[in-house]
């Protein structure tokens, strides 16, 4: 049997299988070090479907050998390999650091469950990725956010809020999946397929009011996921008080996996020949992103936690994303691709540097940040280069996708939404400059909760962190990587959709 | 008036599950006990559980477990595909058992559709609701080998055993088998025909058990997630002593900010 034909596969089995294995491990290190080593070779698995696709073009996987539009396909473009080497590089990332950070952080008892939970997690989010049938990216996304709750839950050690967080998170993920189970019922009325290719093209010259109604129901469901502005009220409190590690890897990964599925329905499953695709775009993700971008970051200014503050920075983010989509030109869903790549890589970094200083300060509240540089100066600069990653400054990734955006403003005629991406980036400025102000400028709390002994992360967390902050930059020169891939997975899906190229 | 009142009677399944939906999204909104919301969520799922069988009902259909005879008269391959079940299936397996592959009893297969022929409301059922489902699971058969090349489950091949059994279920996996599509495009010239003449076929009309296998696994998903909700309640009713949604507030606000906001602060 060929391994590499079976890669697709591979990449939903390995943490698949390894997550149960976890549990029976002897508690301590064991659990960790094998998760570390299953998302590491997740994540291998992932780079070789990454090359296998922009070598050779897509995948088509039939899993168990059955006939795509019968049996579960799993279909692999550039669009999706990107994102699945985003989730398992962030696992690959953040697991290796999640031993020291989570320590303190979880119940002892409950370290087992958190690796299983964790990989489970990490299966979830990769199989909506990799999956060419609707249904199918229902139960992954049950999946993955099941574990969620369950992981954010367990920051309940430490603050007892974890639990309504997750309570919270719950009901609304249940919403928004069940929202979401019933646009593809309606679809699979309308079409009597679930695979996502062949919808499309039964869908195709298709105007009823179930297909319609299915996709307004799935938007506002995966919307829900993806916290997209009005939907978003889950977010900030489930990363603010989840355990920092696992903060890191949701906030880069869940709700990225969102914007994929979302971007994946608009333009694979619906397309352009679809009556509500252009006023979707102008009049719900055109105004909703930028509504996001400005009242999140504004939102955002005024937390007085580091972990909240960053949370509704994420909502701001998406905010940048859908923009970027609603476009719907290559240029504007390259820049979403981007951003959702480099986005995953600034905040990734940024609650790591966070989960530095809770381990040692035990505290996220933006106190415990004041004079930081002269305590854990490592990781303090890690902090400020993310968080002007963040801004966009020049040389850094973020820099990258507002490039991308604004160009795409510019050729899509929307000159206006250039000055609000400016305006909106200036008030990112004012958050992560309050932050650094306190970091670099004031002295070190003399007494108090927050005095912090000058000692900086330890390696396993810094390195890991530097990892992060180094990909920030090293995307932010090298950017025809991640744009060239954007692009010509953009331009595949705006030729599925229909769309001028 | 009267086709109005047929109009919504004919779709009573539909209502139940609009009215299932709105009450556990209500459910979920208005009461501020977790536990309630949590029960808010499960009538909201049920509900999407009850449009997906609505959605896999053929109307005439029989249940969706094969009865045209048996497969497996070798003894290898009895369990592959859940045939263990027939044996629970009384008469049609029981009496199939003795038959040859190739032919289906005529008796039979008609007695399981007269059975159905007999309802009223049959042929109104056919007129409205599954005209959807049935048009829309030929259509996508559309790229699969028709039916003509595929190996019926009526006409195995010989020598493949185990391609039948898959070849089975790729049959039984779409609502209608061959002779049934060009009747069902027909459909809305009424069901009795489309019996009629599937009878006459020697064909089984099956529900569509694809919308079953699908809810199952929401099912699941759903227990898991009323689990993981009443877990958490269980917690939550551990460190804060209460589960009322405003009282928890006023206890988070009075943690973030020393005091509480709204109304809740009365009373804390």
């Amino acid at each position: 049997m060929n391994l590499i034909a079976q890669l697709p596969a591979l990449a939903i089995i390995t943490p698949l299988i390894c997550a149960p294995i976890t549990i029976v491990l002897p508690r301590g290190r064991a659990p960790w070090v094998w998760a570390t080593i299953v998302s590491w070779l997740t994540f291998a698995v992932c780079i070789l479907l990454l090359r296998e696709v922009a070598a050779g073009g897509e995948i088509s996987y039939h899993l168990g050998d059955w006939p795509p539009p019968l049996g579960i396909e799993y279909r692999i473009d550039l669009a999706n390999a990107l994102v699945l080497v985003l989730v398992s590089g962030i696992a690959a990332v953040v697991f290796p650091a999640a031993y020291r950070s989570v320590k303190p952080e979880i119940d002892p008892r409950q370290s087992t469950f958190f690796y299983c939970a964790m990989l489970i997690c990490l299966t979830g989010l990769i199989g909506v990725t990799i999956t060419g049938d609707a249904f199918n990216i229902f139960v992954f996304l049950e999946i993955s956010s099941l574990s969620t709750y369950a992981l954010v839950a367990m920051g309940a050690r430490r603050d007892r809020r974890a639990l309504t967080a997750a309570f919270n998170y719950l009901v609304m993920g249940t919403i928004g999946a069940t929202f979401f189970v019933i646009g593809i019922g309606l679809l699979y009325q309308a079409t009597g397929t679930l695979n996502l290719a062949d919808m499309k093209q039964l869908l195709a010259g298709q105007t009823s009011r179930v297909v319609d109604a299915g996709f307004a129901f799935i938007v506002v469901g995966i919307g829900l996921k993806l916290a997209i502005f009005p939907l978003h009220l889950w977010l900030p409190n489930a990363y603010t008080y989840a355990p920092t590690a696992v903060s890191a890897f949701i906030a880069a990964t869940a709700t990225k996996v969102a914007v994929y599925v979302l971007i994946r329905f608009l333009f694979t499953v619906f397309g352009f020949d679809f009556s509500f695709m252009g006023a979707a775009f102008t009049w719900v993700f055109l105004p909703l992103g930028i509504v996001g971008m400005f009242i999140a970051s504004l939102v955002a200014v005024f937390q007085d936690d580091v972990k909240r503050m960053l949370a509704y920075s994420s909502v701001a983010q998406i905010g940048y994303m859908l923009l970027g989509l609603s476009f719907a030109t290559v240029e504007g869903l390259a820049a979403a691709l981007v951003h959702v790549f480099n986005h995953a890589l600034m905040k990734g970094a940024l609650f790591m540097a966070v989960a530095c200083v809770v381990l040692r300060a035990g505290s996220h509240s933006i106190q415990a940040f004041a004079g930081l540089s002269q305590r854990m100066p490592i990781t303090t600069w890690a902090f400020v280069l993310s968080g002007l990653s963040l801004i966009g400054v020049p040389l850094t990734v973020g820099f990258i996708s507002k490039w991308y955006l604004l160009e795409a403003a510019f050729a899509a005629g929307h000159g206006y939404a250039s000055f609000l991406i400016v305006a909106s980036s200036l008030i990112a400025v004012v958050y992560v400059g309050r932050v650094a102000e306190l970091m670099l400028l004031r002295p070190p709390a003399q007494e108090g909760p927050y005095v912090l002994p000058k000692r900086d992360a330890p390696l396993s967390m810094l390195i890991p962190m530097w990892v992060l902050v180094a990909a920030n930059i090293y995307f932010g020169i090298r950017a025809d990587f991640t744009g060239d891939i954007a692009r010509r997975a953009a331009e595949a899906l705006m030729l599925a959709a229909g769309g001028a190229p | 008036m009267d086709g109005w009142f047929e109009f919504v009677l004919a779709r009573y399944n539909y209502w139940i599950v609009i009215v299932l939906m709105m009450t556990g999204l209500y459910i979920v909104f208005a009461r501020g006990n977790l536990v309630k919301k949590v029960v808010g969520l499960t009538v909201f799922q049920t509900s999407v559980f009850i449009f997906y069988i609505t959605i896999g009902k053929v109307a005439g259909g029989t249940a969706p477990i094969y009865i045209g005879g048996e497969l497996d008269h070798g003894d290898g391959h009895g369990k592959g595909q859940g045939h263990g079940e027939d044996a629970g299936h009384g008469e049609g397996a029981g009496r199939g058992e003795g038959e040859s592959l190739h032919a289906v009893p005529e008796g039979e297969a008609a007695n399981v559709l007269s059975g159905e022929h007999g309802e009223e409301t049959l042929a109104s059922k056919i007129d409205n609701l599954p005209a959807n489902d049935l048009k829309a699971a030929l259509e996508s058969l559309d790229p699969a080998p028709g039916p003509a090349e595929t190996p019926s489950l009526h006409e195995p091949p010989e020598g493949d055993l185990g391609k039948i059994s898959n070849d089975a279920l790729i049959d039984t996996s779409k609502p209608e088998p061959a002779p049934g599509f060009d009747l069902a495009r027909e459909v809305h010239g009424g069901a009795a025909n489309a019996l009629d003449a599937a009878a006459a076929h020697g064909e089984i009309i099956y529900t569509n058990p694809l919308p079953h296998v699908l809810i199952l696994t929401a099912i699941v998903v759903g227990v898991s997630t009323t689990a993981v909700a009443l877990a958490l309640a269980v917690r939550i009713r551990e460190a804060y002593g209460t589960i009322e949604e405003d009282e928890l507030e006023a206890l988070n606000e009075m943690a973030e900010f020393g005091h509480t906001l709204g109304p809740a602060g009365a009373r804390g």
